[in-house]
């Protein structure tokens, strides 16, 4: 009994957390005009057609494109420069370690509408206006720093020694780094990718000011579709169920490590 | 003490990043101070006009009631927050073939899209097709419509943001819970110690540490929150709703108002850096204590 009050109340939050996901995924296979006229909890006649529009519809479909686009981007420009950053960090003290780490630290406070002019202004001069690179490249302003902090975090779980140790039997440093110690954190740099996929995959307010048709994202254009008269549910519940899809293949293979991710001595 | 070697070396491994930062951080920032201090009528006039913006934005009461809007809602929020995500976290089992379903479950809300939460209460919370709506309208029979009424659009987004970010809490808390040594609750089970004497005495003081990760990470995002608000509610009934990033987005982009919106947005950064750096140091002086007592 003792334990029979919390594991309901458990349960209870689970089922609260579900079925606004449920809602959505149902709606999406129901036809507009049941998601309007009838109120069902199970979908009483099941349709794909929304989910065909969206892969049919170039406006739709690119949409999720450029999506990947960015994450795939960012990613590449974070962590070949986040890595040895966070090497840095965790393996030598030098001049203005602490306050360069501490502004790092700031970057990832600072509101992204704080920056929306000049980053307009910014990437009007550079002619990337309306480009996937314009919002890579803002992304990393709050992706680079989270994945120095959670790197740092799990190098620092790595023992000095090892790196001692490779270092007299005559490895270089980029040999040892490559060879020996990425493979050593591993999970880490999983869980610093899962962060950076997921920040990436989310942003709004960035890709809103500075993409137009050529560059819009998923996320920008649902905001627009729900702006015009005349909402299309079926199709907003199917896209909002596809943009789920990748969190939740990640954090499938990630699921052993979330809990530390999340923890990890910083972050 | 710290062992580390002393080498200025080391900042060629930093240089890299610092430097795509300085680009993309502190060129834009300076920028943003720059306009805070001139009156821009076009990008070839413009005029220093020294403190008045600011002067402007702090007498503005569009910005002052959305700061105030958003204290509110940031206390709120975490005051539900901070203590139901402990409360999961507490009834969670440790380890265990049901822990790694429990923990995806949990973090699902956490991955959905910021854009795809808000379109999922706007649903939710309607009257024709939402199940919470719906539920409130024809079950309680309480009149419930978050585009017209005020409280109700401030209970879809509390429900809304309470619904998205316990999880993180949850996750943060059963994380500390997991670190703790068996020891102390064998130790605890000797005394005879009641439940309460073990969450009060031994688990409370260790989540100390990721408890104060936690409030820290959650009055960030909450302080910055943007698109679910402004998907589900459009800042409205009125400007009921309109938290501090979309009064200043739309004073930057849709009114163009470019040295109000420099000096509001200075200030809206310094707000949220004092509070963190306070955070900051109570944390690492959490640190340090931690280390001393183990």
């Amino acid at each position: 009994m003792r334990k029979f009050i919390p594991r309901v109340g458990l349960g209870a939050f689970l089922v609260f957390l579900m079925i606004p996901i449920y809602w959505m995924i149902t709606m999406s296979f129901k036809t507009n005009n049941a998601i309007q006229t009838s109120f069902h909890i199970w979908p009483a006649h099941w349709t794909v057609e929304h989910y065909a529009t969206i892969f049919s519809d170039p406006r739709w479909w690119t949409t999720f494109v450029h999506s990947f686009e960015y994450v795939v981007l960012n990613m590449a420009l974070v962590l070949p420069l986040a890595l040895p950053a966070a090497y840095a960090f965790s393996r030598f003290r030098f001049l203005g370690d602490k306050h360069l780490f501490f502004w790092l630290l700031t970057n990832l406070m600072a509101p992204p509408a704080v920056f929306l002019l000049p980053f307009f202004n910014l990437f009007h001069t550079l002619h990337l206006f309306d480009t996937v690179f314009a919002v890579a490249i803002c992304d990393t302003l709050f992706n680079l720093p989270l994945a120095i902090w959670i790197l740092e975090g799990f190098m620092s779980g790595v023992p000095r020694e090892i790196d001692e140790t490779a270092f007299i039997d005559g490895y270089s440093l980029p040999r040892f780094f490559i060879r020996i110690f990425l493979p050593l954190i591993r999970s880490g740099i999983g869980v610093t990718a899962f962060f950076l996929f997921m920040f990436s995959w989310i942003s709004l307010l960035i890709p809103r000011t500075l993409t137009a048709n050529g560059a819009m994202p998923f996320a920008q254009k649902m905001t627009s579709a729900i702006s015009m008269s005349g909402i299309d549910w079926g199709i907003l519940a199917a896209c909002g169920t596809l943009s789920i899809i990748p969190g939740a293949v990640v954090i499938w293979f990630v699921r052993k490590h979330i809990a530390t991710g999340f923890a990890l001595g910083r972050v | 003490m710290d062992s580390r070697p002393y080498t200025n070396m080391a900042w060629l491994l930093v240089l890299p990043a610092a430097l795509l930062l300085v680009f993309n951080a502190l060129v834009p920032f300076i920028a943003v101070i720059n306009y805070s201090f001139q009156h821009i009528y076009s990008p070839q006039a413009h005029l220093f006009v020294g403190w008045q913006n600011f002067e402007e934005v702090m007498h503005d009461p569009e910005v002052i009631h959305s700061l105030f809007r958003q204290v509110i809602f940031t206390a709120i929020t975490l005051g539900i927050e901070m203590p139901l995500g402990v409360a999961v976290a507490l009834t969670m089992p440790r380890g265990g073939r049901w822990s790694g379903i429990i923990l995806v479950f949990l973090a699902l809300p956490l991955m959905v899209p910021w854009n795809v939460v808000g379109f999922i209460w706007e649903v939710m919370g309607r009257g024709d097709i939402g199940l919470l709506g719906k539920f409130i309208n024809d079950v309680l029979h309480i009149n419930f419509n978050y585009a017209t009424n005020g409280p109700s659009a401030w209970f879809t987004l509390i429900i809304m943001d309470v619904w998205h970010w316990t999880a993180l809490v949850a996750l943060l808390a059963y994380a500390g819970l997991c670190a703790i040594p068996g020891a102390f609750y064998q130790a605890a089970r000797i005394d005879a110690a009641s439940r309460w004497a073990v969450f009060r005495f031994i688990e409370l003081p260790k989540l100390k540490g990721v408890l104060t990760i936690a409030l820290l990470l959650r009055f960030i995002y909450s302080f910055k929150i943007y698109a679910a608000p402004f998907t589900v509610t459009g800042g409205g009934p009125g400007d009921s709703t309109t938290f501090l990033s979309q009064a200043l987005s739309t004073l930057a982009i849709n009114q163009l108002e470019v040295g109000e919106a420099g000096a509001y947005g200075t200030l809206y950064f310094l707000i949220i850096l004092l509070i963190s750096y306070l955070f900051y140091v109570v944390l690492t002086r959490s640190g340090v204590s931690n280390e001393e007592s183990a």
